[in-house]
């Protein structure tokens, strides 16, 4: 038999088995989630929830299907946060610093409080992110970021009003266009197969009946 | 560290470890192909009978379907008896899409590529979507000793030869360019120094060509293509499901009518194409199975489209991913990616045996999992479901400490969280509903049997037969979400729409009526209902 606990959902007091996740805490209660609930495994960002456990000044930013409920929690949801995405057209611009400063001109303002860092419902580093960003530094940012879900929990606590996960992306998108090398053999082919040199390969194996199709599958050699 | 493993599943861990130095340096033998079918008759959820009904009305008549597909194929529409004033929509496009996942966000940039005036409507928001969750990577032809054939021989044979040997074609000659577009978009896939980009082998796969961006790969694939949708100013309606499709009095597609999630207004919108990009169906919960999809995941497309008429292919074929955690309870039916298999994880019985070749295709690893528990009795213990064990921290015991942080971190995070260390010990899986092999028919351009309707990704059926590939999924959504955009981006320029109607809908229930099937039961089911029953009023 489960272990009953207490959790205060929107303030709200529940009686919920203690191993529940907070998501499926709401559900127990009666909550049919439209809101505040996408892929329901850490992936997508959309039940970013932030809690205190009664009794504690400490704010914890979280994911509510990914959390498990603690006594006394007092959760409130962050279904949606408006985060401030700048438009670009990404074949203009370059990994330049000074695209950043004129997209996010607010990571300049960061004072350092680590909150953001504090709140991330991924363990990300990311006011490191962030400051890599500052420095153009968009390799580093982008792996220090890949994780991101865009949840914005970390821009809810951030007092000089970054869109974290916005910059994030920008700086992603610039490494994986700009700074990483294109892959040669890919491009090449891409213009082989408009070129027509698999034309006839693909008509040939098309053309065999199934019988044959599958005794070349069953004796196809398998790489190492 | 300490597990919240059981005794007895701590006692098996002991056996599992005890045959990993043995297991390491072994080369598990393939099955034949009699064996395999077999095995897949014997255990393969797709072959249960009694899971499946035969359907009494629409285009499909006489085929059988999963019995909660069935319920909602003929059920009563939404809008019923409901006045809608059609001759003044509340929007008017030239490319409506349903639904904001990767097919559904790739049709939208081609359509907008194309000049259309586009809309996107999607239930939850812009990428909330088993896209998002695709974990494994993206399959292309694209190193030398591959090719688009040899590509096609796999899909080919891995659906068991019941593709539609026309959208293989399509999926492999533009696999690469379906690569090349989002490499252009800035999507991060895992490269070497010189740029060549680092594929693995997935499960039935010949050559390895599973591109990944760590195992992450489609969220990385989906935040980009969202970011890039956001860039074009693309109009996006989210929290907005399409109930019914609406036609014109010649029959030809014209828009849908839409129902905002949180207040429940409807909306007509006309649209000279439309586009279906609802994706998957693993929130029904066919044959009581959990599921790793996403919280839409509701078939509502082949629901909208068999009611106006569309045939569907295969609708009785799913994929349950063999890897789904059995344990704990909090992550329940989540996935295991196969890019653990692909990093040399062997999936081993509760006597420390490995039992299969992990790299089989996946209705067979499934099929082989629920044998193990079942018929062998070899499955290991938990106090959710019985499962078999996935061994990972073989894979560091192989390529060394770092490698699972490096390769899967998205696993070592999931698990992490819950107190277990993947790295240290191994965990537990057995099958979860995975994929909708089958959908909604479409030709080469991705029109279905009604003109001016649009398919694209997983709500369509055909391109990967009866069992779908790892990696392949990705690639659909790419190659054929850009495809229906760039048809429907094309089509529209010679639509003209005469009146609208919704006479179908009516025509559908008589019809349903007449073959004595009476319910109360409404569909599409746009969301699964998770609370405790006793909430409910």
């Amino acid at each position: 038999m489960d272990n009953m606990i207490t959790v205060y959902l929107y303030g709200k007091k529940y009686t919920v088995p203690d191993s529940l996740t907070i998501m499926e805490a709401f559900e127990y209660s009666g909550y049919q989630l439209v809101r505040g609930c996408g892929c329901r495994n850490g992936f997508c960002g959309a039940c970013a929830t932030i809690y205190r456990i009664k009794g504690s000044s400490t704010l914890y930013g979280c994911l509510a299907c990914s959390t498990k409920v603690q006594p006394d929690m007092c959760v409130a949801s962050l279904p949606f946060f408006p985060l401030e995405k700048k438009i670009y057209e990404i074949e203009d611009i370059r990994p330049t610093q000074q695209i950043m400063m004129q997209l996010y001109p607010e990571i300049y303002a960061c004072i350092g409080c680590n909150a953001c860092t504090k709140a991330c419902t991924q363990q990300l580093n990311v006011m490191q992110y962030i400051a890599y960003a500052q420095r153009a530094e968009y390799e580093k940012c982008a792996d220090e970021s890949f994780d991101c879900v865009m949840c914005g929990v970390c821009s809810d606590r951030c007092p000089a009003g970054i869109s974290h996960a916005q910059v994030a992306m920008l700086a992603r998108r610039l490494t994986g266009k700009y700074l990483r090398p294109k892959a040669q053999h890919l491009a090449q082919r891409v213009q082989d197969i408009a070129d027509g040199k698999y034309d006839e390969s693909m008509k040939e194996i098309m053309a065999l009946p199934k019988e044959k199709l599958a005794e070349m599958y069953d004796t196809r050699v398998i790489e190492k | 560290m300490s597990f919240p493993y059981t005794d007895e599943m701590m006692a098996s861990v002991a056996k599992v470890e005890a045959t990993r130095k043995e297991r390491m340096g072994m080369d598990l033998p393939r099955m034949s192909a009699d064996d395999k079918d077999a095995l897949l008759r014997k255990f393969h959820p797709d072959y249960n009978d009694d899971a499946f009904d035969v359907l009494k009305v629409g285009a499909n008549k006489g085929q059988r379907a999963p019995k909660e597909l069935a319920a909602m194929l003929q059920a009563r529409s939404r809008i019923e008896g409901v006045k809608l004033d059609l001759a003044h929509p509340d929007y008017d496009v030239d490319v409506l899409i349903i639904g904001g996942g990767g097919a559904g966000t790739s049709a939208a940039i081609e359509a907008h590529n194309a000049g259309a005036n586009v809309l996107v409507v999607t239930k939850l928001r812009m990428g909330d979507a088993n896209t998002m969750m695709a974990e494994g990577g993206i399959q292309a032809a694209d190193k030398a000793n591959d090719s688009p054939a040899q590509h096609y021989l796999d899909v080919m044979g891995g659906g068991h030869y019941a593709n539609v040997p026309e959208l293989v074609e399509k999926l492999v000659m533009e696999g690469p360019a379906a690569v090349e577009w989002l490499e252009n978009f800035g999507v991060l896939f895992d490269k070497d120094a010189e740029g060549n980009m680092i594929t693995v082998h997935g499960g039935g796969t010949s050559r390895k060509r599973m591109h990944a961006a760590r195992d992450y790969t489609g969220r990385e694939i989906m935040r980009v293509l969202r970011d890039e949708c956001q860039n074009r100013q693309i109009p996006v309606v989210d929290y907005t499901a399409a109930v019914e499709l609406i036609k014109d009095t010649e029959g030809k597609c014209a828009g849908a009518v839409l129902m905002n999630m949180e207040t429940g207004e409807l909306m007509v919108a006309r649209a000279k194409t439309t586009i279906i990009a609802t994706g998957g169906a693993g929130r029904m919960h066919y044959q009581g199975f959990p599921t790793s999809n996403h919280y839409g995941a509701t078939a509502d497309g082949l629901v909208l489209a068999y009611r106006a008429g569309a045939r569907l292919l295969y609708q009785d074929s799913l994929q349950y991913h063999p890897t789904g955690v059995a344990f704990p309870a909090q992550i329940f039916g989540a996935l295991v990616t196969e890019k653990v298999r692909s990093c040399g994880a062997q999936l081993v019985n509760r006597e420390g045996v490995a039992y299969i070749n992990p790299l089989e295709t996946r209705d067979v690893e499934a099929a082989g999992v629920i044998r193990e528990v079942t018929e062998r009795h070899l499955g290991v213990h938990t106090p959710t479901q019985d499962g078999v064990w996935l061994d990972t921290p073989l894979i560091e015991a192989l390529h060394g400490e770092g490698t699972i942080e490096k390769r899967i971190p998205g696993m070592l995070r999931m698990y992490g969280r819950l107190d277990i260390d993947i790295r240290k010990v191994p965990i537990v899986v057995y099958p979860t509903l995975h994929y909708q092999n089958g959908g909604i028919r479409i030709s080469a351009d991705g029109q279905s049997d009604i003109p001016n309707l649009f398919v694209g990704g997983e709500a369509s059926g055909g391109v990967h037969g009866r069992n779908r590939l790892m990696g392949n999924s990705l690639l659909d959504v790419i190659v054929f979400g850009r495809n229906a955009g760039r048809s429907a981006g094309k089509a529209y320029k010679n639509v003209t729409l005469s009146d609208l109607t919704l006479d179908h809908v009516a025509q559908y229930e008589k019809a349903c009526e007449d073959a004595g099937i009476h319910t109360d039961t409404v569909s599409p089911k746009l969301l699964p209902d998770y609370r405790r029953p006793m909430t409910r009023l």
